[in-house]
């Protein structure tokens, strides 16, 4: 690939990042009120989107060969049971992603 | 003004310092390994900030040109940000000239951080969030330079503090949990993206899962808004 090639690849990346983030935005203009099944769906959406993130986060586990995805579902477990214990955000993931490293350096 | 929005902004975005100062060095790292210098990542996290569609660059740019191919799998990739959009038409209302920057950077954990986090009273909403989204940008951007330069110079092993992410994403996920009055919303993301990654495979889940996502809070608005109802 010649340095124009590679530019031109690369603004491509930038323009479809783009127009997937501000697409929303210019279709639902400020001046307009938006449409309520779209008001709707901001506020439903949150919810559902955390909940899409994170199997998209784990979704490189393999669950039936290697550690049968053992270390991600014990730090999960290990978060979400401070978090409700403490609720405290910070230490909650602190500790959970040192139990998934030492986990994965020493046990699996 | 400006200060003290910083200061308010900064604690909220810790955690994605830790997994963008480290996923920017993996990345940064993978660049030098594929022989790129450092005005790649620079360029690249600078104006694409976008994790896994970045990664996904560096495979194209060793590829033959290809620019249709790489427009539309760059769309494909970034199309879940459609659903970021959605959800803060209204947070991001009326922000005068910050707004197009705010839209810019909405990555995942920008998203995430910007949909949750509350500025305290006396602090400006507008560069709270301005903040939130400059500070996640400086680290990812950060983080690519020096994986890049000095990637080879860590001298332990950082595997796994990429986990922190999937930590963020939880731990947020239960937040919200708590302020939504209702949990079906919650249930269809997580079920529906569960059921189409068994179904459609890793590599290409996530599309039919935002269809089925918005498909089903469609079929479900009556009982969720009923739900969602103060009591």
């Amino acid at each position: 690939m010649t340095l124009t090639q590679q530019l031109v690849t690369i603004a491509l990346c930038v323009l479809a990042t783009l127009i997937t983030r501000f697409l929303p935005f210019l279709v639902f203009s400020n001046k307009r009120p938006t449409p309520a099944f779209v008001r709707y769906l901001g506020d439903v959406l949150p919810g559902a989107i955390f909940g899409m993130l994170i199997v998209y986060c784990l979704k490189d586990v393999q669950l039936l060969s290697g550690s049968h995805g053992l270390p991600e579902a014990l730090a999960l477990g290990a978060t979400v049971l401070l978090h409700l214990w403490k609720k405290n955000l910070l230490l909650s993931m602190a500790v959970g992603t040192l139990c998934y490293m030492t986990m994965i350096h020493f046990v699996f | 003004m400006k200060k003290r929005a910083l200061r308010a902004a900064f604690p909220h975005t810790v955690p994605v310092m830790t997994g963008y100062l480290f996923l920017g060095a993996a990345y940064g790292m993978y660049l030098r390994a594929s022989g790129f210098s450092f005005w790649y990542p620079l360029l690249m996290a600078v104006t694409i900030f976008g994790g896994s569609l970045e990664f996904l660059a560096v495979s194209l740019l060793l590829a033959p040109f290809a620019p249709l191919a790489t427009f539309f799998m760059a769309l494909l990739i970034q199309a879940r940000h459609l659903f970021y959009g959605v959800a803060m038409l209204e947070k991001y209302k009326g922000l005068g000239w910050l707004r197009p920057y705010l839209i810019f950077g909405l990555t995942d954990e920008t998203f995430s951080v910007a949909a949750t986090a509350e500025p305290p009273a006396n602090v400006d909403r507008g560069w709270f969030l301005f903040f939130i989204t400059l500070l996640d940008h400086s680290y990812w951007v950060t983080g690519a330079l020096l994986g890049n330069l000095a990637g080879s110079l860590i001298p332990f092993d950082l595997a796994g503090l990429d986990f922190v992410m999937t930590a963020m994403f939880t731990v947020i996920f239960l937040e919200q949990w708590k302020k939504d009055r209702q949990h079906l919303s919650a249930c269809v993301g997580l079920l529906c993206t569960l059921a189409s990654l068994l179904i459609f495979g890793r590599d290409s889940f996530l599309l039919p899962a935002m269809g089925g996502i918005l498909a089903l809070l469609a079929l479900l608005r009556k009982p969720i808004q009923k739900a969602g109802e103060a009591p």
